[in-house]
Protein backbone atom coordinates (compact mmCIF):
# COMPACT_ATOMS: atom_id res chain seq x y z
CA UNK A 1 0.00 0.00 0.00
CA UNK A 2 1.38 3.38 -0.92
CA UNK A 3 0.78 6.44 1.14
CA UNK A 4 -1.17 9.18 -0.64
CA UNK A 5 1.12 11.94 -1.92
CA UNK A 6 0.38 15.23 -0.15
CA UNK A 7 -1.37 17.70 -2.42
CA UNK A 8 1.49 20.19 -2.27
CA UNK A 9 3.92 17.59 -3.68
CA UNK A 10 1.90 16.55 -6.71
CA UNK A 11 3.38 17.30 -10.08
CA UNK A 12 0.69 19.72 -11.23
CA UNK A 13 0.64 21.63 -7.95
CA UNK A 14 2.96 24.50 -9.05
CA UNK A 15 0.86 25.11 -12.18
CA UNK A 16 -2.36 25.07 -10.17
CA UNK A 17 -0.82 27.41 -7.60
CA UNK A 18 0.34 29.79 -10.34
CA UNK A 19 -3.03 29.91 -12.10
CA UNK A 20 -4.82 30.20 -8.76
CA UNK A 21 -2.71 33.19 -7.70
CA UNK A 22 -3.30 34.82 -11.08
CA UNK A 23 -7.07 34.31 -10.78
CA UNK A 24 -6.99 35.71 -7.25
CA UNK A 25 -5.09 38.75 -8.51
CA UNK A 26 -7.62 39.34 -11.30
CA UNK A 27 -10.53 39.05 -8.87
CA UNK A 28 -8.81 41.45 -6.46
CA UNK A 29 -8.33 44.03 -9.24
CA UNK A 30 -11.96 43.64 -10.26
CA UNK A 31 -13.04 44.25 -6.69
CA UNK A 32 -10.74 47.27 -6.26
CA UNK A 33 -12.07 48.85 -9.44
CA UNK A 34 -15.69 48.37 -8.38
CA UNK A 35 -14.89 49.74 -4.94
CA UNK A 36 -13.50 52.85 -6.74
CA UNK A 37 -10.11 52.36 -5.14
CA UNK A 38 -8.56 51.93 -8.61
CA UNK A 39 -9.50 54.41 -11.31
CA UNK A 40 -11.47 52.58 -14.02
CA UNK A 41 -10.30 55.08 -16.64
CA UNK A 42 -6.74 53.95 -16.11
CA UNK A 43 -7.31 50.32 -15.20
CA UNK A 44 -10.37 48.79 -16.79
CA UNK A 45 -12.08 46.04 -14.76
CA UNK A 46 -10.76 42.62 -15.81
CA UNK A 47 -14.26 41.53 -16.72
CA UNK A 48 -14.32 44.30 -19.37
CA UNK A 49 -10.98 43.09 -20.70
CA UNK A 50 -12.36 39.57 -21.00
CA UNK A 51 -15.48 41.02 -22.63
CA UNK A 52 -13.30 42.85 -25.16
CA UNK A 53 -11.76 39.64 -26.50
CA UNK A 54 -14.52 38.75 -29.00
CA UNK A 55 -14.49 42.30 -30.32
CA UNK A 56 -10.72 42.39 -30.65
CA UNK A 57 -10.71 39.01 -32.34
CA UNK A 58 -13.59 39.63 -34.77
CA UNK A 59 -13.30 43.33 -35.59
CA UNK A 60 -9.60 44.04 -35.19
CA UNK A 61 -8.31 40.89 -36.95
CA UNK A 62 -6.12 40.15 -33.98
CA UNK A 63 -5.18 36.71 -35.29
CA UNK A 64 -3.57 38.12 -38.43
CA UNK A 65 -1.70 40.66 -36.32
CA UNK A 66 -0.73 38.01 -33.82
CA UNK A 67 0.66 35.90 -36.66
CA UNK A 68 2.61 38.82 -38.03
CA UNK A 69 4.21 39.68 -34.67
CA UNK A 70 4.86 36.01 -33.96
CA UNK A 71 6.60 35.57 -37.33
CA UNK A 72 8.68 38.70 -36.80
CA UNK A 73 9.61 37.42 -33.35
CA UNK A 74 10.50 34.01 -34.78
CA UNK A 75 12.66 35.52 -37.54
CA UNK A 76 14.45 37.77 -35.06
CA UNK A 77 14.92 34.83 -32.63
CA UNK A 78 16.51 32.64 -35.28
CA UNK A 79 18.81 35.42 -36.46
CA UNK A 80 19.76 36.54 -32.99
CA UNK A 81 20.52 32.97 -31.89
CA UNK A 82 22.68 32.16 -34.89
CA UNK A 83 24.63 35.39 -34.87
CA UNK A 84 24.74 35.70 -31.08
CA UNK A 85 26.13 32.22 -30.51
CA UNK A 86 28.53 32.56 -33.44
CA UNK A 87 29.68 35.93 -32.07
CA UNK A 88 30.27 34.45 -28.62
CA UNK A 89 32.25 31.58 -30.12
CA UNK A 90 34.40 34.01 -32.12
CA UNK A 91 35.13 36.11 -29.07
CA UNK A 92 36.04 32.91 -27.18
CA UNK A 93 38.38 31.69 -29.91
CA UNK A 94 40.19 34.94 -30.54
CA UNK A 95 41.53 36.51 -27.39
CA UNK A 96 42.53 39.71 -29.15
CA UNK A 97 39.04 40.19 -30.53
CA UNK A 98 37.60 39.54 -27.10
CA UNK A 99 39.87 42.04 -25.36
CA UNK A 100 39.11 44.60 -28.05
CA UNK A 101 35.33 44.31 -28.06
CA UNK A 102 34.02 42.78 -24.85
CA UNK A 103 33.40 46.10 -23.09
CA UNK A 104 31.69 47.45 -26.19
CA UNK A 105 29.36 44.51 -26.37
CA UNK A 106 28.52 44.89 -22.69
CA UNK A 107 27.85 48.59 -23.19
CA UNK A 108 25.57 47.86 -26.14
CA UNK A 109 23.64 45.37 -24.02
CA UNK A 110 22.77 48.22 -21.64
CA UNK A 111 21.99 50.87 -24.30
CA UNK A 112 18.39 51.88 -25.14
CA UNK A 113 18.65 50.49 -28.63
CA UNK A 114 15.02 51.18 -29.42
CA UNK A 115 16.10 54.78 -30.08
CA UNK A 116 17.88 53.56 -33.20
CA UNK A 117 14.60 53.01 -35.03
CA UNK A 118 14.78 56.22 -37.14
CA UNK A 119 18.10 55.06 -38.53
CA UNK A 120 16.69 51.64 -39.38
CA UNK A 121 13.67 53.31 -40.99
CA UNK A 122 16.05 55.14 -43.30
CA UNK A 123 18.05 51.99 -44.06
CA UNK A 124 15.28 49.41 -44.46
CA UNK A 125 12.11 51.49 -44.95
CA UNK A 126 8.84 51.29 -43.06
CA UNK A 127 8.35 47.55 -43.23
CA UNK A 128 8.76 44.26 -41.39
CA UNK A 129 12.52 44.15 -42.11
CA UNK A 130 13.07 47.22 -39.93
CA UNK A 131 11.08 45.58 -37.14
CA UNK A 132 12.93 42.27 -37.35
CA UNK A 133 16.30 44.02 -37.51
CA UNK A 134 15.42 46.12 -34.46
CA UNK A 135 14.54 42.96 -32.55
CA UNK A 136 17.76 41.36 -33.77
CA UNK A 137 19.89 44.31 -32.67
CA UNK A 138 18.32 44.41 -29.24
CA UNK A 139 18.73 40.70 -28.53
CA UNK A 140 22.25 40.18 -29.88
CA UNK A 141 24.50 41.44 -27.07
CA UNK A 142 23.16 39.29 -24.21
CA UNK A 143 23.48 36.13 -26.28
CA UNK A 144 27.04 36.94 -27.32
CA UNK A 145 28.03 37.70 -23.73
CA UNK A 146 26.38 34.63 -22.23
CA UNK A 147 27.82 32.33 -24.91
CA UNK A 148 31.28 33.71 -24.17
CA UNK A 149 30.71 33.30 -20.43
CA UNK A 150 29.49 29.71 -20.83
CA UNK A 151 32.43 28.68 -23.00
CA UNK A 152 35.03 30.35 -20.78
CA UNK A 153 33.43 28.84 -17.70
CA UNK A 154 33.86 25.24 -18.87
CA UNK A 155 35.62 23.36 -16.09
CA UNK A 156 39.32 22.89 -16.76
CA UNK A 157 39.18 19.18 -15.95
CA UNK A 158 36.53 18.51 -18.62
CA UNK A 159 38.75 20.15 -21.21
CA UNK A 160 41.62 18.01 -19.93
CA UNK A 161 39.51 14.86 -20.29
CA UNK A 162 39.04 15.77 -23.94
CA UNK A 163 42.71 16.50 -24.41
CA UNK A 164 43.74 13.22 -22.77
CA UNK A 165 41.48 11.37 -25.21
CA UNK A 166 43.22 13.20 -28.08
CA UNK A 167 40.15 15.04 -29.34
CA UNK A 168 40.55 17.22 -32.42
CA UNK A 169 39.80 20.92 -32.07
CA UNK A 170 36.35 20.55 -33.56
CA UNK A 171 35.55 17.50 -31.42
CA UNK A 172 36.76 19.41 -28.38
CA UNK A 173 34.31 22.17 -29.26
CA UNK A 174 31.25 20.13 -30.22
CA UNK A 175 31.61 17.35 -27.67
CA UNK A 176 32.82 19.28 -24.64
CA UNK A 177 32.83 23.09 -24.77
CA UNK A 178 29.48 23.53 -26.46
CA UNK A 179 27.43 21.12 -24.32
CA UNK A 180 29.14 22.44 -21.18
CA UNK A 181 28.21 25.99 -22.16
CA UNK A 182 24.64 25.23 -23.26
CA UNK A 183 22.81 26.05 -20.01
CA UNK A 184 24.50 29.47 -19.88
CA UNK A 185 23.86 30.03 -23.59
CA UNK A 186 20.18 29.39 -22.98
CA UNK A 187 20.11 31.93 -20.18
CA UNK A 188 21.46 34.41 -22.74
CA UNK A 189 18.88 33.31 -25.27
CA UNK A 190 16.01 33.88 -22.86
CA UNK A 191 17.30 37.38 -22.10
CA UNK A 192 18.00 38.14 -25.75
CA UNK A 193 14.61 36.93 -26.93
CA UNK A 194 12.84 39.05 -24.31
CA UNK A 195 14.78 42.11 -25.47
CA UNK A 196 13.98 41.26 -29.08
CA UNK A 197 10.25 40.85 -28.44
CA UNK A 198 10.01 44.08 -26.41
CA UNK A 199 11.68 45.94 -29.25
CA UNK A 200 9.58 44.33 -31.95
CA UNK A 201 6.31 45.30 -30.30
CA UNK A 202 7.73 48.68 -29.30
CA UNK A 203 8.81 49.54 -32.84
CA UNK A 204 5.50 48.33 -34.29
CA UNK A 205 3.89 50.76 -31.88
CA UNK A 206 6.28 53.61 -32.69
CA UNK A 207 6.22 53.38 -36.47
CA UNK A 208 2.60 52.29 -36.53
CA UNK A 209 3.33 49.33 -38.75
CA UNK A 210 2.79 45.61 -38.44
CA UNK A 211 1.15 43.43 -35.89
CA UNK A 212 0.14 43.68 -32.25
CA UNK A 213 2.14 46.83 -31.51
CA UNK A 214 0.23 48.77 -34.12
CA UNK A 215 -3.08 47.39 -32.85
CA UNK A 216 -2.22 48.44 -29.30
CA UNK A 217 -1.37 51.88 -30.65
CA UNK A 218 -4.72 52.21 -32.45
CA UNK A 219 -6.79 50.93 -29.53
CA UNK A 220 -5.01 53.26 -27.13
CA UNK A 221 -5.59 56.22 -29.45
CA UNK A 222 -9.28 55.35 -29.47
CA UNK A 223 -9.10 55.17 -25.70
CA UNK A 224 -10.37 51.57 -25.84
CA UNK A 225 -8.59 50.52 -22.68
CA UNK A 226 -10.24 47.10 -22.33
CA UNK A 227 -9.29 46.35 -25.95
CA UNK A 228 -5.70 47.54 -25.36
CA UNK A 229 -5.27 45.16 -22.44
CA UNK A 230 -6.84 42.33 -24.43
CA UNK A 231 -4.30 42.97 -27.21
CA UNK A 232 -1.47 42.98 -24.65
CA UNK A 233 -2.61 39.48 -23.63
CA UNK A 234 -1.74 38.36 -27.15
CA UNK A 235 1.75 39.81 -26.84
CA UNK A 236 2.14 37.71 -23.70
CA UNK A 237 0.98 34.71 -25.69
CA UNK A 238 3.75 35.31 -28.25
CA UNK A 239 6.29 35.42 -25.45
CA UNK A 240 4.92 32.20 -23.94
CA UNK A 241 5.25 30.46 -27.29
CA UNK A 242 8.82 31.69 -27.83
CA UNK A 243 9.74 30.45 -24.35
CA UNK A 244 8.11 27.07 -24.80
CA UNK A 245 10.09 26.64 -28.02
CA UNK A 246 13.43 27.51 -26.40
CA UNK A 247 12.69 25.14 -23.56
CA UNK A 248 11.97 22.35 -26.06
CA UNK A 249 15.18 23.11 -27.88
CA UNK A 250 17.19 23.01 -24.67
CA UNK A 251 15.73 19.66 -23.57
CA UNK A 252 16.47 18.26 -27.00
CA UNK A 253 20.06 19.55 -27.11
CA UNK A 254 20.88 18.68 -23.53
CA UNK A 255 18.65 16.05 -21.95
CA UNK A 256 20.11 16.30 -18.42
CA UNK A 257 20.24 19.73 -16.80
CA UNK B 1 67.09 9.38 -3.34
CA UNK B 2 67.40 5.98 -1.76
CA UNK B 3 66.25 2.88 -3.51
CA UNK B 4 65.44 0.12 -1.08
CA UNK B 5 66.17 -3.10 -2.89
CA UNK B 6 64.06 -5.88 -1.47
CA UNK B 7 65.00 -9.48 -2.14
CA UNK B 8 63.54 -10.01 -5.55
CA UNK B 9 63.43 -12.66 -8.22
CA UNK B 10 59.71 -12.52 -8.70
CA UNK B 11 59.91 -10.85 -12.08
CA UNK B 12 62.66 -12.61 -14.01
CA UNK B 13 64.32 -10.22 -16.40
CA UNK B 14 62.38 -7.29 -15.02
CA UNK B 15 65.52 -5.26 -14.53
CA UNK B 16 66.48 -5.61 -18.17
CA UNK B 17 63.00 -5.03 -19.69
CA UNK B 18 62.82 -1.76 -21.66
CA UNK B 19 60.91 0.76 -19.55
CA UNK B 20 57.64 1.77 -21.20
CA UNK B 21 57.62 5.12 -19.44
CA UNK B 22 60.65 7.17 -18.49
CA UNK B 23 60.60 10.49 -16.69
CA UNK B 24 63.90 12.34 -16.51
CA UNK B 25 64.70 15.24 -14.18
CA UNK B 26 61.32 16.90 -14.30
CA UNK B 27 61.20 20.35 -12.74
CA UNK B 28 58.00 22.35 -12.80
CA UNK B 29 57.59 25.81 -11.35
CA UNK B 30 54.48 27.94 -11.08
CA UNK B 31 54.37 31.73 -10.97
CA UNK B 32 52.23 32.65 -8.00
CA UNK B 33 51.43 36.01 -6.40
CA UNK B 34 53.93 35.18 -3.61
CA UNK B 35 56.73 34.31 -6.02
CA UNK B 36 57.89 31.22 -7.83
CA UNK B 37 56.66 27.92 -6.44
CA UNK B 38 58.54 24.75 -7.29
CA UNK B 39 55.85 22.09 -7.46
CA UNK B 40 57.95 19.23 -8.83
CA UNK B 41 61.68 19.20 -8.21
CA UNK B 42 63.94 16.98 -10.27
CA UNK B 43 61.79 13.87 -10.33
CA UNK B 44 63.01 10.89 -12.34
CA UNK B 45 61.44 7.49 -12.57
CA UNK B 46 61.05 4.68 -15.02
CA UNK B 47 58.22 2.21 -15.18
CA UNK B 48 58.37 -1.27 -16.68
CA UNK B 49 55.67 -2.59 -18.97
CA UNK B 50 52.82 -4.07 -16.95
CA UNK B 51 54.10 -2.62 -13.71
CA UNK B 52 51.84 -1.17 -11.03
CA UNK B 53 53.56 1.94 -9.75
CA UNK B 54 52.23 3.69 -6.67
CA UNK B 55 52.86 7.35 -5.87
CA UNK B 56 52.33 8.59 -2.35
CA UNK B 57 53.16 11.89 -0.69
CA UNK B 58 51.73 14.67 1.44
CA UNK B 59 49.00 16.89 0.09
CA UNK B 60 50.30 19.64 -2.19
CA UNK B 61 53.62 17.93 -2.93
CA UNK B 62 53.11 17.95 -6.69
CA UNK B 63 51.69 14.52 -7.46
CA UNK B 64 48.87 15.76 -9.69
CA UNK B 65 51.24 18.20 -11.36
CA UNK B 66 53.60 15.33 -12.17
CA UNK B 67 50.74 13.30 -13.67
CA UNK B 68 49.55 16.24 -15.74
CA UNK B 69 53.05 16.57 -17.15
CA UNK B 70 53.28 12.85 -17.97
CA UNK B 71 49.81 13.03 -19.52
CA UNK B 72 50.92 15.92 -21.74
CA UNK B 73 48.44 18.39 -20.28
CA UNK B 74 50.98 20.83 -18.85
CA UNK B 75 53.94 22.40 -20.53
CA UNK B 76 56.61 24.83 -19.51
CA UNK B 77 58.62 22.31 -17.51
CA UNK B 78 62.23 21.13 -17.61
CA UNK B 79 63.12 17.51 -18.23
CA UNK B 80 61.72 14.87 -20.54
CA UNK B 81 58.95 12.32 -20.60
CA UNK B 82 59.38 9.33 -22.89
CA UNK B 83 56.90 6.62 -23.80
CA UNK B 84 58.57 3.51 -25.21
CA UNK B 85 61.69 5.54 -25.84
CA UNK B 86 59.97 8.31 -27.79
CA UNK B 87 59.84 11.80 -26.25
CA UNK B 88 56.29 12.98 -25.73
CA UNK B 89 55.04 16.46 -26.22
CA UNK B 90 51.30 16.71 -25.62
CA UNK B 91 48.78 13.97 -24.83
CA UNK B 92 50.01 10.55 -25.93
CA UNK B 93 47.47 8.08 -27.38
CA UNK B 94 48.72 5.23 -25.18
CA UNK B 95 48.23 7.20 -21.96
CA UNK B 96 44.82 7.29 -20.27
CA UNK B 97 44.07 9.46 -17.26
CA UNK B 98 41.66 9.35 -14.36
CA UNK B 99 41.48 12.74 -12.75
CA UNK B 100 41.33 13.68 -9.10
CA UNK B 101 38.44 16.10 -9.57
CA UNK B 102 34.97 15.13 -10.61
CA UNK B 103 35.24 14.75 -14.36
CA UNK B 104 32.10 13.06 -15.68
CA UNK B 105 30.19 14.88 -18.41
CA UNK B 106 26.95 16.02 -16.72
CA UNK B 107 25.11 16.11 -20.07
CA UNK B 108 25.77 12.44 -20.82
CA UNK B 109 24.20 9.42 -19.19
CA UNK B 110 26.44 6.88 -17.47
CA UNK B 111 26.61 4.65 -20.53
CA UNK B 112 27.28 7.59 -22.86
CA UNK B 113 30.01 8.83 -20.56
CA UNK B 114 31.71 5.46 -20.61
CA UNK B 115 31.20 5.08 -24.38
CA UNK B 116 32.77 8.50 -25.00
CA UNK B 117 36.31 7.40 -25.94
CA UNK B 118 34.86 4.64 -28.14
CA UNK B 119 32.69 7.19 -29.92
CA UNK B 120 35.78 9.31 -30.51
CA UNK B 121 37.58 6.25 -31.84
CA UNK B 122 34.73 5.81 -34.32
CA UNK B 123 33.44 2.42 -33.17
CA UNK B 124 30.01 1.44 -34.49
CA UNK B 125 27.19 2.15 -32.08
CA UNK B 126 26.27 -1.38 -31.03
CA UNK B 127 29.87 -2.35 -30.46
CA UNK B 128 30.68 0.68 -28.36
CA UNK B 129 27.63 0.21 -26.17
CA UNK B 130 28.46 -3.47 -25.67
CA UNK B 131 31.95 -2.55 -24.59
CA UNK B 132 30.76 0.35 -22.45
CA UNK B 133 28.24 -1.91 -20.69
CA UNK B 134 31.03 -4.31 -19.86
CA UNK B 135 33.03 -1.58 -18.14
CA UNK B 136 29.99 -0.11 -16.40
CA UNK B 137 29.34 -3.49 -14.86
CA UNK B 138 33.02 -3.91 -14.00
CA UNK B 139 32.90 -0.88 -11.72
CA UNK B 140 29.67 -2.14 -10.19
CA UNK B 141 27.19 0.26 -11.74
CA UNK B 142 24.82 -2.22 -13.39
CA UNK B 143 21.35 -0.79 -13.63
CA UNK B 144 22.56 2.82 -13.61
CA UNK B 145 23.38 2.99 -17.36
CA UNK B 146 20.62 5.47 -18.19
CA UNK B 147 21.15 7.72 -15.17
CA UNK B 148 22.85 11.08 -15.37
CA UNK B 149 25.80 12.06 -13.14
CA UNK B 150 23.64 14.49 -11.16
CA UNK B 151 21.63 11.49 -9.97
CA UNK B 152 24.69 9.63 -8.66
CA UNK B 153 26.77 9.86 -5.51
CA UNK B 154 30.32 11.24 -5.59
CA UNK B 155 31.85 7.77 -5.38
CA UNK B 156 29.62 6.49 -8.17
CA UNK B 157 30.62 9.39 -10.39
CA UNK B 158 34.28 8.66 -9.73
CA UNK B 159 33.64 5.07 -10.82
CA UNK B 160 31.99 6.34 -14.01
CA UNK B 161 35.09 8.33 -14.95
CA UNK B 162 37.19 5.33 -14.10
CA UNK B 163 35.13 3.09 -16.40
CA UNK B 164 35.37 5.75 -19.11
CA UNK B 165 39.17 5.69 -19.06
CA UNK B 166 39.28 1.89 -18.76
CA UNK B 167 37.00 1.58 -21.79
CA UNK B 168 39.64 3.27 -23.93
CA UNK B 169 42.04 0.47 -22.87
CA UNK B 170 45.14 2.65 -22.79
CA UNK B 171 48.52 0.94 -22.45
CA UNK B 172 49.45 3.24 -19.59
CA UNK B 173 46.93 4.36 -16.99
CA UNK B 174 47.48 7.39 -14.76
CA UNK B 175 45.06 7.27 -11.85
CA UNK B 176 44.93 10.27 -9.54
CA UNK B 177 43.25 9.16 -6.31
CA UNK B 178 40.43 7.32 -8.07
CA UNK B 179 39.20 5.78 -4.82
CA UNK B 180 39.32 8.86 -2.64
CA UNK B 181 35.56 9.32 -2.49
CA UNK B 182 34.82 5.70 -1.65
CA UNK B 183 34.24 3.91 1.62
CA UNK B 184 36.88 1.42 2.78
CA UNK B 185 35.00 -1.72 1.67
CA UNK B 186 34.21 -0.46 -1.83
CA UNK B 187 37.74 0.82 -2.08
CA UNK B 188 39.19 -2.62 -1.34
CA UNK B 189 36.82 -4.42 -3.69
CA UNK B 190 37.36 -1.92 -6.49
CA UNK B 191 41.09 -2.18 -5.87
CA UNK B 192 40.81 -5.94 -6.51
CA UNK B 193 38.88 -5.20 -9.72
CA UNK B 194 41.50 -2.74 -10.93
CA UNK B 195 44.27 -5.24 -10.25
CA UNK B 196 42.35 -7.91 -12.09
CA UNK B 197 41.79 -5.69 -15.14
CA UNK B 198 45.36 -4.49 -15.04
CA UNK B 199 46.68 -8.08 -15.01
CA UNK B 200 44.31 -9.16 -17.77
CA UNK B 201 45.11 -6.27 -20.09
CA UNK B 202 48.76 -6.15 -18.97
CA UNK B 203 48.30 -2.43 -18.47
CA UNK B 204 51.01 -0.31 -16.95
CA UNK B 205 49.42 1.62 -14.12
CA UNK B 206 50.52 4.62 -12.10
CA UNK B 207 48.39 5.32 -9.08
CA UNK B 208 48.39 8.33 -6.79
CA UNK B 209 46.92 7.66 -3.39
CA UNK B 210 46.98 8.93 0.17
CA UNK B 211 46.15 5.51 1.46
CA UNK B 212 49.22 3.48 2.41
CA UNK B 213 47.31 0.19 2.66
CA UNK B 214 45.92 0.71 -0.80
CA UNK B 215 49.34 1.57 -2.20
CA UNK B 216 50.96 -1.54 -0.73
CA UNK B 217 48.04 -3.76 -1.71
CA UNK B 218 48.22 -2.75 -5.36
CA UNK B 219 51.77 -1.70 -6.21
CA UNK B 220 54.92 -3.40 -7.43
CA UNK B 221 56.84 -0.30 -6.43
CA UNK B 222 55.88 2.77 -4.46
CA UNK B 223 57.43 6.19 -4.88
CA UNK B 224 57.29 8.28 -1.73
CA UNK B 225 57.50 12.01 -2.40
CA UNK B 226 58.73 14.76 -0.08
CA UNK B 227 56.73 17.76 1.00
CA UNK B 228 57.26 20.89 -1.09
CA UNK B 229 59.23 21.00 -3.27
CA UNK B 230 58.11 17.55 -4.42
CA UNK B 231 61.17 15.34 -4.77
CA UNK B 232 61.55 11.58 -4.76
CA UNK B 233 62.20 10.56 -1.16
CA UNK B 234 62.35 6.83 -1.71
CA UNK B 235 61.19 4.17 -4.13
CA UNK B 236 60.14 1.02 -2.31
CA UNK B 237 59.94 -2.34 -4.04
CA UNK B 238 56.89 -4.30 -2.76
CA UNK B 239 57.85 -7.93 -2.92
CA UNK B 240 54.54 -9.60 -2.18
CA UNK B 241 53.27 -12.56 -4.20
CA UNK B 242 50.77 -12.10 -7.04
CA UNK B 243 47.94 -12.51 -7.75
CA UNK B 244 47.02 -10.40 -4.74
CA UNK B 245 43.62 -9.75 -3.34
CA UNK B 246 42.53 -7.49 -0.53
CA UNK B 247 43.10 -10.43 1.87
CA UNK B 248 46.82 -9.83 1.73
CA UNK B 249 46.23 -6.82 3.96
CA UNK B 250 46.31 -9.02 7.05
CA UNK B 251 49.70 -10.65 6.34
CA UNK B 252 52.80 -9.86 8.38
CA UNK B 253 54.99 -8.80 5.44
CA UNK B 254 52.27 -6.39 4.42
CA UNK B 255 52.36 -4.79 7.85
CA UNK B 256 56.12 -4.25 7.59
CA UNK B 257 55.79 -2.37 4.31
CA UNK B 258 53.01 -0.22 5.67
CA UNK B 259 55.07 0.64 8.75
CA UNK B 260 58.11 1.56 6.67
CA UNK B 261 56.19 3.83 4.32
CA UNK B 262 54.28 5.37 7.15
CA UNK B 263 57.48 6.39 8.92
CA UNK B 264 58.78 8.02 5.70
CA UNK B 265 55.53 9.76 5.16
CA UNK B 266 55.11 10.91 8.73
CA UNK B 267 58.38 12.81 8.53
CA UNK B 268 57.20 14.63 5.43
CA UNK B 269 53.67 15.26 6.61
CA UNK B 270 54.98 16.68 9.90
CA UNK B 271 57.40 18.92 8.06
CA UNK B 272 54.51 20.07 5.86
CA UNK B 273 52.33 20.91 8.82
CA UNK B 274 55.08 22.79 10.63
CA UNK B 275 55.95 24.81 7.50
CA UNK B 276 52.33 25.67 6.85
CA UNK B 277 51.82 26.81 10.44
CA UNK B 278 54.93 28.97 10.50
CA UNK B 279 54.01 30.50 7.13
CA UNK B 280 50.60 31.37 8.53
CA UNK B 281 52.16 32.91 11.61
CA UNK B 282 54.63 34.93 9.55
CA UNK B 283 51.85 36.06 7.23
CA UNK B 284 49.62 36.94 10.19
CA UNK B 285 52.20 38.96 12.17
CA UNK B 286 52.20 42.65 11.33
CA UNK B 287 49.92 42.21 8.36
CA UNK B 288 47.17 44.84 8.30
CA UNK B 289 43.71 43.40 8.93
N1 LIG C 1 48.09 26.01 -12.06
C1 LIG C 1 48.75 26.24 -10.92
N2 LIG C 1 49.17 27.48 -10.62
C2 LIG C 1 49.87 27.73 -9.50
N3 LIG C 1 50.16 26.79 -8.57
C3 LIG C 1 49.76 25.53 -8.81
C4 LIG C 1 49.01 25.19 -9.99
N4 LIG C 1 48.75 23.87 -9.94
C5 LIG C 1 49.29 23.41 -8.80
N5 LIG C 1 49.90 24.41 -8.11
C6 LIG C 1 50.62 24.28 -6.84
O1 LIG C 1 51.54 23.22 -6.97
C7 LIG C 1 51.59 22.46 -5.79
C8 LIG C 1 51.35 21.00 -6.10
O2 LIG C 1 50.01 20.82 -6.51
P1 LIG C 1 49.43 19.41 -6.87
O3 LIG C 1 48.03 19.58 -7.26
O4 LIG C 1 50.32 18.75 -7.84
O5 LIG C 1 49.51 18.66 -5.45
P2 LIG C 1 49.10 17.17 -5.08
O6 LIG C 1 50.32 16.48 -4.61
O7 LIG C 1 48.34 16.55 -6.17
O8 LIG C 1 48.16 17.42 -3.81
P3 LIG C 1 46.87 16.61 -3.33
O9 LIG C 1 47.36 15.35 -2.74
O10 LIG C 1 46.26 17.50 -2.30
O11 LIG C 1 46.01 16.41 -4.53
C9 LIG C 1 50.58 23.04 -4.84
O12 LIG C 1 51.26 23.83 -3.90
C10 LIG C 1 49.71 23.90 -5.71
O13 LIG C 1 49.28 25.03 -4.99
MG1 LIG D 1 46.43 16.02 -6.43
Amino acid sequence: MTRPVPFSQRRYFPAVLGLGSFAAFVIAVEFLVYADILNRFIIPPPSDVIGAFPRVIMEEHVLARFTQTALEALAASVLVTIFGVAGGVLLYQFTLLRRATETWVAAIAAAPLVLMYPLYLVIFGRNATTIVMMGFTAGLAPIILKTLEGLSGTRRVLINVGRSFNLTRSQQFWKILFPAALPTIFVGMRLGLIFALINIVGVEYLINFGGLGQLINELAERYDLAGTYAAICFVILVSIIVFALTERLERWLRPAG
Amino acid sequence: MTVVAMPSGRMPGAATAEPILTVDNIVKQFETPDGVLTAVDNVSLSVRPGEFFGVIGPSGCGKSTLFNIIGGLLDGYDGTVRVAGETVDGPHPSIGMIFQEESTFPWRSVIDNVAFPLEIAGLPKSERYDRARHFVSLVGLDGFERRFPAELSGGMRQRVSMARTLAAQPKIMLMDEPFAALDEQTRLLLGDKVLQIQQELKQTTLLITHNITEAVQLSDRIMVMTYRPGKVKRIVEIDLPRPRTSEIVSSEAFGRYVAQIWSDLREEATRGLVEDESRKLRGGAGAPP
